[in-house]
Parts: C-alpha cells; sequence; structure tokens
C-alpha cells in the first residue's frame, strides 16, 4: 500500500510528444465536416431527391383548365401491379400516365373528371360522404355497365353515402383546400365480377362511374398534397398503409403554378 | 537575503458567489419581465395561460442552475488552468463537508420544489391542458347539458376525431354533427374527447395549450377555456405516417353568438343533405363499425344505384 507523502514532488504526466492545438483542431473541424457533409447528403439525395414521376401539366383554356383522372384495382407498374392506384391523363396525347402529380394554373377554375374503375370501399369516416370545398358543393355522377350502358346518367348529388349503398370506390381530397370528394364506383354488383383487370383502364368492357366537379384553385401559387381517405391499402396496417403511403398511387401533389 | 513568498490565493468561493448572484438575478429578471410575456404558447386560454406561466417559474427556477454550472467550468478554465511548462497533476481531493451538504441540500430544495409546484398547476388548472385519459381526475367546472346556448355556463362537449391524415371535429350537443373547421366559442368551458379512427395521433391545439393523444377505441379528455378570440394552429404531434407533417389544420375561437350560429347552420345543412344520419350515433369513442345501414337491400340514393358492402377492419383490410 502506498501512503500519501505531501512533500513527495508531483508526478509527470506521461505520454509521448503532445500533438500540438493546431493538430487537433484541424482534425476536429475535420470530423466535423465529414459528419455536416454526410447529413447534407443524406439529406439531398434521400430526402429532396427529384422525383421519378412525371408531372402533367394542364394548361388554362378560356380561365378553365381541365383535369381528368382515374383510379384502378391496379396498375401497370412492374413492382406493385396489385396496388389499387390513381392515374392522370396527359393533355397533350390523352394517353394515361401512371403519376399522381399534376400541375394547374394558380385562380383559375379546375374542372375535375374522374374515372372510378374500381369497386365500392365503405369510408372509415362516413362524414366524407359529404362533397366539400366543390363549387356548390356537388358532384355530377354517371355510371356504366361493362356493355357501355349509361344506367345513370348525370346525376348531380352533394352526398353519396358510402355505407348506406356502397358507391364509394375512393375520395380525392386536398385536405390543405378543404377539398373532399367522395368518387362513385361502378355498381358494386357489376363490378363484383366484371371488374377492370388490365391498368390503364378503359370504358370497353369494363363497369366504371365518371364523376365531374369544379373548384378554384388557389390565388397563390405552392404544392398541394392530396390523398385517399377510404383505406383502400389492401393487406396493410389499418388499410393506410402501402399505395395510400406512396405518392404516385393514392396520393400525390397538385402544384399550383402563379404567373 | 530576501525570500519571496508566494500570494495568497484569493477566496475563489465568494468571488464564484459574488458573480453567480449578479447573473442569476440578471437572467431572472430578463426572464420574468421580458421573456415571459412572449413564451409558448401564449395565454389565449386558461390553460395556455398556465403553461405559460408554469414555463417561466421553471425558467427561472433553472437559470441559476444553468448560470452556476457555466460560471464554474469558465472560471476554472481561466483561473485554474495549467500555466505553460506546468505539466504536473492537481492535488487530490479527499471531499468537502460543505460542499457535499450545500449540494445536497440545494439539490433536494430544488427537485421537492418542483415536485410540489408540477402538481398543484397539474391539479389547479384541471389537467393544464393535457389529456388526463377516459376517467379525468382534475375535471373543470361548467354546466352540463345536451344542447348548448351562449351565456350560460354550459361546458361545450367537442369530439377530435384523428384519421390517416386529417382532423374532423364533432359537437354533439349540436345534433352529433361534424366539420372539419374547430370552431369554439370564447369564455366557455370545453371538454375535447380525443380519440383515432386508425392509428395513434395526437391533438395539438397549439394557441389553446391543449394536447392530448388519439387513441382508437379510446375517449381521452381534455379541458380548456378559450380567453381570447382568434385563430388556432391544430397540428398532428405524433408521428403517423406519410402525410403527418400536413396533419394541420386551423381553428378559429368566435364570440358566443357566432359560435351558436355557425353550428347550428352547419347541423341544419347537414341534416338536410343528409350527413347527419349517415353517421354513427354519437359516442365517446368513433366507432365506425356501427354501420346500420349495412347489409340493407340493393337501393338507391339521389339516383345512384350501389349494393351492399362491408367495412374494412382495421386489423385485417382487404381489398375486394
Amino acid at each position: 500500500m502506498i501512503a500519501y507523502d505531501p512533500c513527495a514532488p508531483l508526478v509527470k504526466k506521461r505520454g509521448g510528444d503532445p500533438v500540438s492545438v493546431a493538430a487537433r483542431a484541424a482534425s476536429l473541424l475535420v470530423a466535423f465536416l465529414v459528419v455536416v457533409g454526410l447529413g447534407i447528403f443524406v439529406a439531398l439525395y434521400y430526402i429532396g431527391g427529384q422525383s421519378s414521376l412525371p408531372t402533367i401539366h394542364y394548361a388554362a383554356s378560356g380561365g378553365q383548365v381541365n383535369v381528368v383522372l382515374q383510379e384502378d384495382p391496379q396498375n401497370n407498374s412492374s413492382s406493385k401491379p396489385d396496388w389499387v392506384s390513381y392515374y392522370v391523363q396527359d393533355p397533350s396525347n390523352n394517353q394515361w400516365v401512371h403519376t399522381t402529380l399534376f400541375s394547374v394554373p394558380a385562380h383559375t377554375k379546375v374542372n375535375v373528371t374522374i374515372y372510378g374503375y374500381d369497386g365500392c370501399t365503405p369510408l372509415r369516416n362516413n362524414f366524407f360522404s359529404q362533397v366539400q370545398g366543390t363549387m356548390g358543393n356537388t358532384v355530377t355522377v354517371s355510371q356504366f355497365d361493362q356493355h357501355g350502358k349509361e344506367y345513370v346518367t348525370d346525376q348531380t348529388t352533394s352526398v353519396i353515402n358510402s355505407w348506406a349503398n356502397c358507391n364509394v370506390g375512393h375520395t380525392f381530397a386536398i385536405p390543405g383546400m378543404n377539398l373532399y370528394v367522395p368518387v362513385a364506383s361502378p355498381n358494386a354488383q357489376l363490378s363484383a365480377n366484371n371488374l377492370c383487370s388490365s391498368s390503364p383502364c378503359t370504358p370497353s368492357g369494363n363497369p366504371y362511374a365518371k364523376e365531374t366537379f369544379s373548384f378554384m384553385s388557389p390565388v397563390h401559387g405552392g404544392d398541394f398534397r392530396w390523398q385517399c381517405l377510404v383505406p383502400c391499402g389492401g393487406g396493410f396496417l389499418d388499410g393506410n398503409g402501402g399505395p395510400m403511403a406512396t405518392i404516385g398511387y393514392m396520393s400525390g401533389f397538385m402544384n399550383v403554378v402563379s404567373s | 537575503m530576501t525570500t519571496t513568498q508566494a500570494a495568497p490565493e484569493p477566496r475563489h468561493g465568494l468571488r464564484l458567489f459574488l458573480i453567480w448572484i449578479i447573473l442569476a438575478l440578471a437572467a431572472d429578471l430578463i426572464i420574468w419581465f421580458v421573456w415571459y410575456p412572449h413564451m409558448p404558447p401564449g395565454d389565449m386560454s386558461t390553460s395556455a395561460h398556465h403553461q405559460q406561466f408554469d414555463i417561466a417559474v421553471l425558467a427561472v427556477t433553472g437559470a441559476p442552475v444553468v448560470i452556476f454550472v457555466i460560471l464554474y467550468f469558465v472560471y476554472s478554465l481561466v483561473i485554474w488552468r495549467a500555466k505553460p511548462g506546468d505539466d504536473s497533476d492537481g492535488e487530490p481531493i479527499y471531499g468537502n463537508i460543505k460542499v457535499q451538504a450545500s449540494w445536497i441540500i440545494g439539490t433536494t430544495v430544488i427537485v421537492l420544489w418542483l415536485f410540489v409546484f408540477g402538481t398543484v398547476e397539474l391539479a389547479g388548472p384541471a389537467g393544464a391542458g393535457a389529456g388526463e385519459g377516459p376517467s379525468p381526475i382534475w375535471t373543470l367546472a361548467g354546466t352540463q347539458s345536451a344542447t348548448w346556448s351562449p351565456g350560460g355556463n354550459i361546458m361545450l362537449q367537442v369530439q377530435v376525431i384523428g384519421q390517416q391524415w386529417t382532423w374532423t371535429y364533432r359537437y354533439p350537443q349540436f345534433g352529433g354533427m361534424e366539420s372539419t373547421q374547430l370552431m369554439l366559442p370564447v369564455d366557455t368551458p370545453v371538454t375535447f374527447h380525443v380519440t383515432s379512427l386508425d392509428v395513434i395521433h395526437s391533438f395539438w391545439a397549439y394557441q389553446l395549450g391543449v394536447k392530448a393523444d388519439a387513441n382508437p377505441q379510446v375517449d381521452n379528455v381534455a379541458y380548456t377555456t378559450a380567453k381570447a378570440l382568434g385563430s388556432v394552429t391544430v397540428r398532428c404531434s405524433e408521428l403517423c405516417g406519410l402525410w403527418h407533417g400536413a396533419m394541420f389544420n386551423y381553428g378559429h375561437v368566435v364570440n358566443q353568438t357566432a359560435f351558436a350560429s355557425w353550428a347550428s347552420g352547419v347541423q341544419a345543412k347537414e341534416q338536410s343533405d343528409g350527413v347527419l344520419a349517415a353517421l354513427p350515433p354519437y359516442a365517446l369513442t368513433y366507432d365506425p363499425t356501427v354501420i346500420p345501414q349495412l347489409g340493407s337491400a340493393l337501393g338507391t340514393i339521389d339516383g345512384i344505384t350501389g349494393a351492399s358492402g362491408f367495412y374494412y377492419p382495421p386489423g385485417d383490410p382487404v381489398q375486394p
């Protein structure tokens, strides 16, 4: 046991030649810059990176713009072909594009047409059976059978009750604009055996609903997210995973372009 | 022959104490008189007002502690740093009764003070705007009534419903009408019944100082009384999926007459549109599986035909 001796000389520090302050500071700076650089790389590459999805641009004509969408029970992607999905029609060639990104001019009347090829699914909150935020708070619905016969013609309504009659396939909602639109499905019994099975769907041989409504785009530009409120992500927690939580399927952005 | 005597050590303790007391006093005065009036979440409601007071008191309590730690650190670096060429170690320390006693007594007093203050401030303002679960032990005073009208200090019941990724609000005293807008009357005790239709969300009405988790099949109760007119930002404060960051909307505190007019108007419209009849009966937890309409025969509504469908149970969604 070594006794403490207050008179003993102070012990010299051990170790070799000390690293200079400048070298230590430089090492710290380099380490700091590496960490910050990695953080910025991850943020830019994974979060802020350019989307691979195309954006469909709609130009105004006569103060209006016509947006055309369809929702299908499947899609033509190679990775997730069984996911329910929206499509956007390119106005330049009328081709359906598998994307959920589109742009419209600011402060313009937007006329939307949605072709509903998917079958019905009750809303989790039937409150969204109510049409909100469109001009007149209504939509106009037509329904067709697989032979092209129009069995409901241009019915204008403010409610499509998804619980009473299972008429709602999905919804088109832009919460930031307080726009909530239930999208009609074709008749459930017709859908049961004749649902479109190849996307993008066409009216030929498939029952479908056609729904139209209008709203004014915001005065100022910006990105407005839109989504479906039907829990249509089959096989995922609460039905809200998968296509519901993936841009390009059941949610996307409406880019409002200010002039 | 002359001998050089080392200069006597200054009284470091006294020095530190004097510097500390001046800095701590200055910091506390700045916190209380300059920062406090601007502290979040403001004082738009009783719960927000209490939270603002609590944060100010905690800041005044904590600032002297923080200042002491930083002061001691800086003082040590400046006064007790090694001189050039001095590679020796410092003298060993074997204990100091005064320092140890001061530390134990000081920290005990601070912790006990925070415990008592925190408890009083949680109980006094009826939970301070936090969710208290389905059976709150601290309740807010107000007249319970099945209907609501201005001027009677009647407790307004508001059900807050979270779903991926939007909020809606249901008012049982107005026929169970539902809205995407949170409207509240000023100077009125409000009970929020916070719930969810799917995953866990969290209702955070920032300016009202109300924050309560929204759990499926749970009625999480929170109270407040709005004391000023204005807008309220409602955010989800529980990571809930892709659009969690966009899950917000705005509410408004209006005068009691304007609120009654708005609520009655929405109720009348939803009644005439058939929306009220389409909603499940009001319950403290929002159970969308109660769908009396399902199973009915093929029917029509507004000329649009359909057929009976089925509801996707939350735990087992399936695609038709």
